[in-house]
């Protein structure tokens, strides 16, 4: 008969949180130093889920590396879709047609409403509440469903071309989309915010929880709604406007709470901020072709490039160095969610386990897109 | 003598299959409850409506090897699961059921429920402390602390029900409430003890709720921080036990609220009292549990703490103050 | 004076032989020096390539002048037998201006101070170049992989790695 676990006030004992665990979502594992239920040192461990895409880019060449962008973020995509293209796009100075960016950005900003909609559900399971999750998982459901009729697939897109999209959208997409549009409308301040948003348990729990400086946002590189819940006002669509996005009269949610809870607010508001640009994007949809003229064989000029774009978790950077050749030379992914992580072990200090783990469900981590 | 041992097998037979009926169906209740809170259907597949559902989930968990981790106390490992059901259906010895139907009618049934309701407690305690697992000892320490922080309150109100009632035998203090609505506890008009005891009915109700690990108190099983709590090692008939226990908990919880609140087995019109009263107050008590589940998320275990001993128990004595000044004014 | 002058004035002082000059950047090798780029083609307004020893003081200039750092990624160039280091700095709100600075070593002796004491951004993202290029980040404190399983021996985003 063995005794397994002695306990003594002063001594500390390690929790591995994961790499199979409920709450993180994925296969994270956080290596915890716990005082009791309090964290004295929680050091994420990552790479369980590490696939090496840097190295599959300069085997392939640049359009080879299109699906290999959606398996990134799977719930943001097609966001990567479009940082790859915009990417390649200005190397190899191909020109897009206008159409194809209104297209673009309307099928990202339902993307990122679906993105959010999974955060939000995957959020409350965190905090205990499952019911939410089936009521995102309706709404999403709806968005999936478009985009499924233009872009053929309904997680891991590949709709992007360089110069273009390879479908045009339809009168139908166009009518379900506006019938969306109306339905999130109609539902998010009755279900969303009256059954949660407004819940005292759920305000108890994320209020004043995970508080996360400006500073150190900027120390560590924090983006998205991370750094727009810290009073940062940084959203790559308005500050490096990229795409059609100037055209479009849309505002940057930004909370200075620094909490759980400004987090929460950033994201509820960005999914209404991007129903007003999808909106806006129908109305001017301009008639056109879908796709540019684009070579066969793409080989930008030899030099360095860089390219952000805003997805649901921040800023993702590409930084593309080419050679002249056909692949290539070096791709450096800067995905949002590996710096937004590398926070946490610094604010999880001091924390209470549960408490923790809310602020980890606030941070909106998607584990292959910090692993790539 | 010969009345009496057919008398106690009968009541041994009703009472397991009223227990393990319950235990078997309210399973399937809250999935249903659930899947229509939440827009779904829930099973449907096994039998009509799914009502095979319970009999299959079962012989599938019998059908199972109970797997004992290896390093961990066996025989308290495999104890605890036992431990955590036999309380609970040994709680329905002592329930009035209605006038004529109740295996045992006590003097000290009450103060019995109670000192039961300790023992699933430590089956949990146990449980945990045998697995040998970092997130499982975390929650059997959880759940003795919430278990004690609300079993102060608890018993605190429960006195108000006993000074009004003068009696700790759950039989007398349903018949001291017959007669229609206004003769229950919760609304009970003489002496003025409406003004108090739709409180103690409120303090009673929540700490039931934690007392049966219900969410969003279920600090010991909060699946999104301790993987599944105290049952995270146990498989097969093992967490099957676990189970059926906490839903005889809410069971006995259900019956005791309807005894010492609402009437016991009394029809709110003082018409036709009997045992379908009883029932019907239980299941609508039991379907609230559910509702509330499904709907709020997980509250935090300093939180919970605090609400007890900060709020629940100064109001409590409060309470049980006032009530016994009403008793001795009128 | 806007942010990009600024910034530019800033880094300048590090370079005190090296005329600042205007075009685009080359693979090329080039002296050392601050160099403006159009962003609209290349994604960064400035170009700064910096010795070894350089960029600790480059990573204050830049923690002054309130910028964050996005990524640190190596480049490996076979053919010079040289590793190249590229730190992307970025500013969080207020006026945009996007800097990369570079930095190249011998890919034999790939030694470069760390800059995780100025930016903890720098910490992860460095300890993954360590694990695909090998670069040791000298004073680094915890230099072990990250993503790659801890017991591998291989750099694989070297030039001449093959599985």
């Amino acid at each position: 008969m063995t005794v397994p676990i002695h306990l003594r006030h002063d001594e500390t004992f390690v929790l591995n949180l994961g790499p199979q665990h409920p709450a993180t979502h994925g296969v994270l594992r956080v290596k915890l130093t716990m005082d009791g239920e309090y964290i004295v040192k929680a050091e994420p461990v990552l790479g369980y889920i590490h696939r090496m895409h840097e190295k599959l880019a300069e085997a392939g060449t640049f359009a080879q590396f299109m699906p290999n962008t959606a398996r990134m973020d799977y719930l943001h995509a097609l966001a990567f879709n479009h940082g790859w293209a915009l990417v390649v796009e200005k190397a190899a100075g191909i020109e897009v047609p206008e159409r194809a960016e209104y297209i673009r950005v309307i099928t990202v900003e339902l993307n990122r409403i679906a993105s959010h909609l999974l955060w939000w559900a995957a959020f409350l399971l965190d905090l205990g509440g499952f019911t939410p999750l089936l009521y995102a998982f309706d709404d999403r459901e709806k968005v999936i469903d478009l985009l499924e009729r233009v872009t053929g697939s309904r997680l891991t897109y590949c709709y992007m071309r360089f110069g273009g999209v390879y479908n045009d959208i339809d009168d139908e997409f166009i009518a379900g989309t506006r019938d969306f549009i109306k339905r999130l409308r109609g539902r998010m301040p009755s279900l969303y915010h009256d059954l949660v948003t407004h819940n005292i348990i759920l305000i108890k729990r994320i209020k004043d929880i995970g508080i996360i400086t400006p500073e150190q946002c900027r120390r560590y590189g924090a983006t998205g709604p991370v750094a727009r819940g810290s009073g940062i006002n940084y959203d790559v669509r308005k500050n490096e406007p990229y795409s059609v996005y100037p055209e479009f009269d849309f505002d940057v949610p930004v909370f200075d709470e620094c909490d759980s809870m400004a987090r929460y607010m950033v994201r509820m508001h960005e999914m209404e901020q991007s129903l007003r640009i999808i909106e806006q994007a129908l109305d001017k949809l301009p008639d056109g072709p879908v796709m540019g003229k684009a070579p066969k064989v793409l080989k930008p000029e030899a030099g360095y490039y860089y390219s952000a774009v805003e997805t649901a978790r921040g800023s993702l950077g590409h930084r593309l160095i080419c050679d002249g050749g056909k692949n290539p030379y070096k791709l450096k992914l800067r995905s949002p969610t590996f710096s937004n992580l590398s926070l946490y072990g610094e604010v999880a200090e001091g924390m209470l386990l549960a408490d923790a783990l809310a602020f980890m469900g606030s941070l909106d981590l998607v584990i292959p897109e910090i692993d790539r | 003598m010969e009345t009496s041992i057919w008398r106690a097998l009968l009541y041994l037979v009703g009472i397991m299959a009223f227990a393990g009926l319950n235990a078997a169906y309210l399973g399937w209740c809250e999935r249903k409850g659930a899947a229509r809170i939440q827009r779904r259907i829930g099973p449907c597949e096994a039998g009509y409506a799914g009502l095979l559902q319970p009999l299959a989930d079962g012989l599938k968990l019998m059908s199972k090897q109970l797997l004992v981790p290896d390093g961990v106390d066996g025989i308290i490992f495999r104890v605890a699961p036992v431990l955590a059901m036999i309380p609970a259906i040994t709680s329905m010895v002592v329930i009035p059921f209605s006038e004529n139907i109740g295996a045992r009618a006590m003097e000290l049934s009450v103060l019995l429920l109670f000192a039961l309701a300790s023992i699933s407690m430590i089956a949990i305690l146990l449980g945990g402390w045998a697995s040998g697992n970092k997130y499982a000892v975390i929650s059997a320490a959880r759940s003795v602390s919430q278990n004690l922080a609300y079993e102060i309150p608890m018993l605190i109100t429960v006195i108000t029900v006993v000074l009004i009632s003068g009696s700790l035998n759950l039989r007398e203090i349903a018949i001291d409430q017959q007669g229609g609505f206004w003769h229950w506890n919760i609304f009970r008009l003489e002496n003025g003890h409406f003004l108090t005891m739709w409180i103690s009915f409120i303090i009673f109700f929540i700490c039931s709720v934690a007392e049966t690990n219900r969410a969003p108190f279920d600090m010991a099983e909060a699946e999104s921080e301790l993987v599944a709590g105290f049952m995270t090692e146990y498989g097969s008939m093992g967490f099957g036990l676990f189970m059926m226990g906490e839903y005889l908990n809410i069971v006995v919880g259900a019956c005791l609220t309807a005894t010492l609140f609402l009437g016991g087995w009394d029809c709110p019109f003082g018409k036709t009292p009997g045992v379908w009263w009883f029932l019907i107050k239980i299941y609508i008590l039991i379907f609230t549990f559910i509702w509330i589940r499904w709907t709020y998320p997980r509250t935090q275990i300093y939180r919970l703490l605090n609400l007890s001993w900060k709020i629940l128990i100064p109001f409590s004595l409060i309470n049980l103050l006032i009530t016994a000044a009403l008793i001795k004014v009128f | 004076m806007n942010m990009l002058e600024k910034t530019q004035a800033a880094l300048a002082e590090l370079f005190p032989q090296a005329e600042a000059g205007e075009g685009a950047t080359e693979a090329a090798a080039r002296q050392p020096g601050v160099l403006r780029t159009d962003p609209a083609r290349h994604g960064s307004h400035l170009d700064v390539l910096c010795g070894p020893d350089q960029v600790v003081a480059v990573a204050r200039i830049m923690d002054r002048e309130g910028y964050f750092l996005e990524a640190v990624s190596g480049v490996d160039w076979l053919e010079k037998q040289q590793l190249e280091i590229i730190y992307d700095y970025n500013r969080l709100g207020g006026e945009h201006c996007r800097v990369m600075v570079r930095t190249q070593v011998p890919r034999s002796e790939a030694v470069v101070p760390t800059v995780s004491a100025v930016f903890p951004a720098a910490d992860w993202h460095e300890r993954e170049t360590y694990d695909f290029y090998g670069v040791h980040f000298q004073d680094h404190p915890n230099l072990i992989r990250i993503l790659l399983p801890e017991d591998a021996d291989f750099h694989p985003l070297l030039k001449d790695f093959t599985p």
